[in-house]
């Protein structure tokens, strides 16, 4: 039974380790060679910038929003797990059509509100400070945060904010000094993960971010399918560099940490109530809250609207025809992708849950999984410096590229179900296993016959991250693949810089359809099951 | 046909055992029940949609699988070949066919990366309008050896909406003062983007006394460039932006004007806005203009990659696309609009027939209005032009 454990953490740290070794020794050979290239410093700062922007932005709304508590918390929770499941690509797309200056929105205030009869020539997209890509990445990263932090909420937590209001303080405030402190310790993974991905996503720069020059990252990206052997060292060179700077960054976060709780000792010493505060925060936990959810699903919608409309010029708000012509002309593809997309998923998610039920199954597991960071490492390692270690070492393997992908794509599903599964899984009440055991049952038919079919809430809910996690990835799906593995995503991603926003309309919707049906069935399965046991315990 | 007329003597000793040695039987045989990974630019919905058409022809007629890698760019799939030349791969490879020209041919035709020569061997040859066409033969002053195939003409051409805009600049010098004239009105795809540097080169032959120099190797930071920079210096602030942001390539470009956030863009397809008016992206008012003097044009090829797994079936699909049908169906302004590489007087009248019944679409030029085709730059201008553009403007907005 001790070979589970160390399965699933072989499947967690070997490929990284192995896949960071490679690459950095590639880029140790090669630096002099990038440090040529005089848009390194700004491509370092485009990587910074939006990084610990948007962390940063993000866990704070998480810390206003449960503070607060507006009334619209409640529709959000319920829309969490769609959010979370929209693809990094398609949250990035629809943004993108949303803002642009001939977007859904400047079309939708003109010309009455704004005179425009052609769309203005303002920065609103790939603007040089990264602006549009912190936003993009606030939008994505913050419902996963908010999801860890309720999940770490125990009702004593929240006692305590109602013991600081005995005191005179305000709900946020109070939640600030008292509650969160205790709460972050659970969420600093979390936050480290969102840090790292911030700073090295390529899919959402190369579609939100600037391009003079471009972030590190997806110079990175660049540079690794350009034809030249230097651009290769460059790409080599220039992960290194990544490296580097995400290790500061993370380093530099953990500093913040330590002067945020100083200064947290002093407001409680100084006893600042602030009670002003108390409504600024709440109308902007509100606007958050509407805009978590607003701007996504307006996306969405526009993407949609984009993927059926004729002629559509500005300032029209609404197209002035409707056609399927795209979705008849991509159809097939589509079909044939989604068939790789959904493939992929559900095998790759079959064996992460069928590891982790192994691994926990074996008591071998940490208590806490938020708290070990071997199950964040694949989350905080950037896929960028990791992968084309492994795409190097794959080149001399005989495994196919399908297999490849698979087994890349278990490497970042593995987490979310490790984390999904743990909590429930631990939670079960033990002692209807010992009536089970009593009664003849030997350990693995209790498993099968009693403890998964008790959770099979959880575990449908866990499946479904699992899922969305493989149809959103890029970067392994390319680079493992070797462009041979054609998905949803990697096909967004592709026609994103063509520009046809009818054809990636449609792709973006059906890469968000998928991972919103798995959790549709999700929900289904939650609410048949808590009819017949009742509601499970936490 | 003589492949010893090629001068591949030396590259066909070396492949001798081979497919491509001139048995076409053999090659079809070969071919049957392979699946051919065809590399190729994935951003245009309408290619995406002939070469899926393609591969239903190829699977029909020959039993050949076509399978379309959607590339973000075509140095993608040299970068792959290369790869596994690094490693040794000398089979097998990940890539059969590639949609490829200029630099990219000959960095890979100067490494050895490529297998061949085939396309003198492929039975629609003798149909390829090689004299009246040289460009078929010879891309960006790189002979071709046999070792690509040709599949489409393209020509650069300007197009803008006739509504709003009814006289456009006819030169490169005119359409910097109107760019003057209408800041944020204009720009061009970043650079390393092909259709941005084409332009560029475009530019380069307008500025240039005497634009024969294009046609051999550029020096080392050749001083023909400087007036380059000048002009792009001077044009810059009045670009889209003030050029703190490009459009990614030709697709980027054209939502552009569809969008009118410009109002004139240039594509590398003189049948591209026919072919979008035929799909209801582009008012109907959108009309295409060549610059006086001539524009660049060159030939787009297939190349097949020297460790191709299915390197017989990538003859075939080769093949496939000079055929007079398929050639049709490309030049059809509402499928594609591209220009054929076929030489008229060689087909079969009711093969013939087929080109002059393809509908040109409104905005189309006619082969006369065209005028005369600038030939490519040596392809070191190109590199030239990319690196040093990326220094000057791409490293800062």
């Amino acid at each position: 039974m001790k070979l589970a454990p160390l399965i699933l953490r072989a499947f967690l740290v070997l490929p990284v380790g192995l896949g960071l070794l490679i690459t950095l020794g590639q880029g140790v050979t090669s630096l002099s060679v990038l440090l040529d290239w005089p848009g390194l410093a700004r491509a370092c700062l485009l990587s910074l910038g939006p990084g610990l922007g948007a962390t940063l932005i993000s866990l704070t709304l998480v810390g206003l929003i449960l503070g607060a508590e507006p009334r619209s918390l409640g529709l959000l929770e319920r829309l969490l797990a769609p959010l979370l499941a929209l693809p990094h690509a398609s949250a990035a797309l629809g943004l993108a059509f949303l803002i642009a200056p001939s977007g859904w929105i400047a079309r939708a205030i003109s010309p009455w509100a704004t005179g425009w009869l052609s769309p203005p020539d303002i920065m609103t997209l790939n603007d040089p400070w990264g602006l549009a890509l912190t936003l993009g990445l606030v939008l994505k990263e913050t419902p996963f945060l908010l999801l860890m932090a309720l999940a770490a909420m125990t009702p004593a937590l929240r006692h305590r904010q109602r013991v600081a209001a005995t005191l005179g303080y305000g709900r946020g405030m109070g939640f600030a000094l008292v509650v969160w402190p205790s709460l972050y310790p659970a969420l600093r993974l979390p936050v480290l993960a969102v840090l790292a991905y911030g700073m090295t996503a390529v899919d959402m720069a190369l579609i939100l971010g600037p391009s003079l020059p471009y972030s590190l990252s997806a110079q990175i990206g660049l540079w690794r399918s350009a034809a030249s052997l230097t651009h290769q060292d460059q790409a080599a060179a220039a992960a290194l560099v990544q490296a580097g700077l995400v290790l500061a960054a993370l380093i530099l976060w953990r500093g913040a940490e330590a002067a945020g709780l100083a200064l947290r000792h002093r407001m409680t010493l100084k006893g600042i109530r602030a009670p002003w505060a108390e409504r600024i925060f709440t109308l902007l936990a509100t606007a958050s809250v509407v805009g978590l959810m607003v701007l996504p699903l307006l996306g969405l919608l526009g993407l949609g609207l984009w993927s059926v409309a004729g002629l559509w010029r500005f300032p029209e708000a609404l197209p002035n025809q409707i056609t399927l012509q795209a979705w008849t002309q991509a159809g097939p593809a589509l079909l044939r992708a989604s068939a790789t997309s959904v493939t992929l998923a559900l095998g790759v998610t079959a064996v992460a849950v069928a590891l982790t039920l192994w691994a926990l199954q074996a008591e071998a597991l940490p208590p806490s999984p938020r708290r070990d960071g071997l199950i964040f490492l694949p989350l905080i390692a950037p896929q960028i410096v990791v992968l084309p270690g492994i795409a190097t070492a794959l080149l001399h393997l005989p495994v196919p590229p399908f297999v490849a992908v698979a087994l890349g794509h278990l490497v970042y599903v593995l987490p979310y179900v490790v984390l999904g599964l743990s909590g429930p899984f631990r939670g079960w009440n033990r002692q209807l296993g010992a009536v089970g055991a009593s009664l003849g049952a030997k350990p693995w038919r209790v498993l099968l016959r009693l403890r998964l079919p008790m959770l099979a809430g959880p575990l449908a809910a866990t499946a479904a991250v699992g899922f969305a996690v493989s149809i959103g990835q890029y970067l392994p799906t390319l680079l493992l693949g070797g462009g041979r593995i054609v998905t949803l995503t990697t096909e967004a991603v592709a026609l994103s810089s063509g520009g046809n926003r009818r054809i990636v309309g449609a792709y973006g919707l059906v890469q968000a359809f998928w991972p919103a049906l798995a959790f549709v069935l999700a929900t289904q399965i939650q609410r048949a099951r808590s009819l017949s046991f009742g509601p499970h315990p936490r | 046909m003589n492949r010893r007329e090629f001068g591949g003597l030396g590259l066909a000793a070396l492949w001798a055992g081979s497919a491509w040695a001139g048995d076409w039987a053999l090659v079809l045989a070969q071919a049957k029940g392979q699946e051919v990974f065809f590399h190729a630019w994935g951003g245009d919905p309408k290619i995406n949609a002939f070469i899926s058409w393609v591969g239903e022809e190829a699977a029909a007629r020959y039993g050949v699988t076509l399978t379309h890698v959607k590339l973000a760019a075509t140095s993608d799939a040299v970068a792959r070949v290369q790869a596994e030349q690094a490693a040794g791969k000398d089979s097998g490879g990940a890539v059969d066919l590639i949609w490829i020209n200029g630099e990219n041919f000959a960095a890979m035709k100067r490494a050895g990366m490529l297998y061949g020569p085939f396309a003198q061997s492929l039975p629609n040859w003798a149909l390829v309008d090689t004299l009246g066409k040289p460009a078929t033969v010879t891309d960006f002053t790189e002979p071709t050896q046999g070792l690509e195939s040709p599949w489409a003409m393209a020509q650069l051409v300007f197009e803008h909406d006739s509504a709003k805009l009814a006289d456009p600049p006819k030169s490169i010098p005119a359409l910097a003062d109107w760019a003057k004239a209408n800041p944020g009105r204009f720009t061009y795809p970043q650079p390393p983007d092909y259709l941005g540097l084409t332009f560029l080169k475009q530019v380069l032959y307008a500025l240039l006394p005497d634009p024969l120099i294009l046609q051999r190797p550029a020096a080392d930071a050749d001083p023909a460039l400087e007036a380059l920079w000048q002009f792009l210096d001077a044009l810059h602030p009045n670009l889209w932006r003030q050029a703190m942001a490009f459009p990614a390539n030709e697709a980027a470009l054209g939502q552009l004007l569809a969008d009118d956030e410009v109002g004139i863009t240039f594509a590398f397809n003189p049948g591209r806005a026919s072919a979008e008016i035929a799909s209801g992206t582009l008012p109907d008012t959108v009309r295409t203009f060549v610059l006086d003097g001539g524009t660049i044009g060159n030939a787009s090829f297939v190349a097949i990659p020297f460790n191709a797994n299915a390197a017989a079936g990538a003859q075939v699909v080769a093949n496939l696309l000079l055929d007079p049908a398929v050639q049709a169906r490309a030049q059809d302004a509402s499928i594609l609009g591209f220009q054929t590489v076929l030489n008229m007087d060689a087909l079969t009248p009711a093969d013939r027939a087929l080109f002059q019944d393809a509908p040109r679409g409104p905005a189309t030029l006619s082969p006369a209005e065209l005028g005369p085709t600038l030939l490519e730059p040596h392809a070191s201008w190109m590199t030239q032009i990319s690196a040093q553009w990326a220094l000057r403007y791409g490293v800062a907005p």
